[in-house]
């Protein structure tokens, strides 16, 4: 099949598969089914708590897969001092935002579970990051970091109480300081204690200028350590042009009950989400009861239909008059589509029909 | 071509007060100001395209990326809790999410709590939050004359003056949260244009700063 027969999608989920395979992560395919019993015992990690169940011919419950990680982690059970590198292509079932129905989504991604070191959170990173790079390779692309261990030192600060801590992480995933000045307020907690968070808040934008600043906050509070590990893991991104493209940004925040360390998001211009998102689940795995570690991300491919242009339906539209012989019409097709191109032969103009080139062929072999 | 920055504004005396804020961050576009039925407004030199919507639709236009910035109230982002940020609080349009009852009115906590209210996510997270057991009773307009009429025990609803609540006998019982508007912005967009989003939400907030002194 010519390429360009494919849509931007899928010549880019086919760039997706190349790039991971190359650094040795393996395809991993899995059924469409899970047991429900998986999903309601890890509902808070569900981006939609939402799932399509029914009854197999056992009576057993199933689902249709909303997320691929928690059958990852279900099916495999990494031995002590091995790592198992995956990449996946699969549909997923959730409800879309706004509406009480559900949607099939295309997801890709990779999961690295096992003995994690700092490479393989830096290379889990730099695999994000060209990931964004190689869907439309002219175009922009930022690729958000943050440390979740940095962040929820400077919440722990401000209160112990789960409830509230919670409220803020939702201001900062807001960028919404004046927030969580109000929630200090309304629960008598000392405004200088936010301020360490909300220093932290400020500090946003490329990594090679903010982290020297994250260093210095972090030695403040006694975690300079945290800094620099998330130091050493940028430090991957040296020398690569994908450097320029790494933000640091505390406001990306994932649920600190299944995540933790480094964690990311991933935006292209004109698609209004994060087209990527991803990070460290330890927490996960040990709530599963795996004792390594993982860390993995995924690229919500039906957001990609935003940025996308309205296709051309074939490259040439070939208009014939009625006196060309059939012969030369079909040598004048071959001719046209030698070099991939997609010609479509009519008798008239179609006005529906999306082309890019308009050819007239008469019966004397002229084209105009 | 310099790429537009895409503001959503809420229609009516809101969205004209905080229009006013933008052009004095140095976004003017003089046209908007125009006795006109046009709803998009482009100033091409500055770089800045304005539309007027329906204020409960604006968090749409920017979580949706149609619109960069726009300017929600408070309700309407409890409410819908839309993915963008939240950025500045713009101390104006000031009101409260209250709940309202018939004066005199005393909670039989025996029974289920009827609330009448435009404001379904509020209500039940408030509600939520006391253990208190409610029907909700979603009505989009005249919610005042729930209680009246019977359909509700309460209401809540957004509290301004306090003034149609008087005039149907009715009087707050409890303020959920205080209300106003905010300066919010699509994720995406603030990546790739979040120079010309962030010198607005300084020089507005300078703007309101000096208003304070």
């Amino acid at each position: 099949m010519a390429e360009n027969n494919l849509t931007p999608k899928e010549q880019y989920i086919f760039t997706l598969r190349e790039l991971y395979s190359k650094f040795g992560y393996i395809p991993y395919h899995m059924g469409k089914f899970e047991e429900y019993d998986l999903y309601s015992r890890n509902k808070d990690f569900l981006i939609s708590d939402s799932v399509i169940t029914f009854t197999d011919t056992n009576g057993k419950l199933m689902a249709l897969k909303p997320d691929v990680t928690l059958s990852i982690i279900k099916n495999n059970r990494a031995l002590s001092g091995r790592t198992e590198k995956l990449f996946y292509n699969e549909n997923v079932y959730r409800v879309a935002k706004g509406t009480n129905t559900f949607k099939e989504i295309m997801q890709a991604g990779v999961e690295c579970i096992g003995d994690i070191d700092s490479y393989s959170i830096g290379e889990c990173l730099y695999l994000a990051a060209e990931s964004l790079a190689c869907y439309r390779p002219e175009e922009l692309f930022v690729l958000n970091v943050s440390s979740l261990d940095i962040l929820m030192s400077t919440v722990r600060k401000i209160t112990e109480d789960r409830g509230i801590q919670n409220e803020i992480i939702r201001c900062v995933s807001e960028k919404n300081p004046h927030e969580i000045l109000s929630i200090c307020k309304e629960n008598e907690i000392d405004p200088a204690l936010s301020e360490p968070l909300m220093k932290l808040l400020s500090l946003y934008g490329k990594a090679q200028t903010v982290l020297p600043e994250i260093k210095k906050l972090c030695d403040s509070i006694g975690e300079s350590q945290k800094a620099e590990e998330l130091s050493r893991v940028i430090s991957v991104f040296e020398g690569s042009g994908l450097y320029e493209h790494i933000n640091i940004d505390f406001s990306v925040v994932s649920d600190h009950n299944y995540y933790n360390g480094i964690i990311f998001k991933g935006y292209v211009p004109n698609v209004p989400g994060a087209v990527l998102s991803g990070g460290q689940y330890d927490k996960l795995m040990l709530k599963m009861h795996r004792k390594s570690r993982a860390i993995g991300f995924a690229v919500y491919l039906d957001m990609f239909d935003y940025g996308e242009e309205n296709r051309y339906d074939v490259d040439i539209l070939l208009l014939y008059d009625e006196s060309v012989k059939l012969s030369a019409l079909r040598e004048e097709m071959e001719k046209l589509s030698q070099d991939g191109k997609t010609v479509r032969a009519l008798k008239r103009d179609d006005e529906k029909l999306r082309y890019r080139q308009l050819i007239k062929l008469d019966a004397s072999g002229e084209k105009e | 071509m310099k790429e537009m920055l895409n503001v959503a504004l809420p229609k009516g005396r809101l969205g004209e007060r905080v229009y006013d804020m933008f052009e004095k961050a140095g976004f003017p576009c003089p046209s908007i100001k125009e006795n006109n039925r046009k709803l998009i407004f482009e100033n091409e030199e500055k770089g800045v395209r304005y539309f007027w919507v329906k204020p409960s639709d604006v968090a749409i236009y920017v979580e949706r990326g149609a619109a960069d910035i726009g300017v929600a109230g408070k309700d309407i982002l409890l409410e819908y809790e839309p993915e963008v940020y939240e950025l500045l609080d713009l101390n104006t349009g000031k009101c409260r999410m209250a709940v309202a009852a018939p004066k005199g009115f005393s909670d039989n906590k025996r029974r289920t709590l009827k609330v009448a209210t435009k404001f379904s996510k509020i209500a039940a997270d408030f509600y939520r939050k006391t253990g208190r057991d409610i029907d909700i009773i979603h009505l989009n307009g005249s919610i005042e004359i729930a209680p009246i009429l019977g359909l509700s025990d309460v209401i809540v609803d957004i509290v301004e003056t306090g003034t149609t609540l008087k005039e149907n006998n009715l009087e707050v019982v409890e303020t959920i949260v205080p209300i106003s508007a905010r300066l919010i912005a699509n994720k995406s967009s603030f990546q790739f244009k979040g120079d010309q989003i962030e010198r607005i939400r300084d020089s507005i907030r300078e703007q309101l700063e000096e208003e304070n002194d």
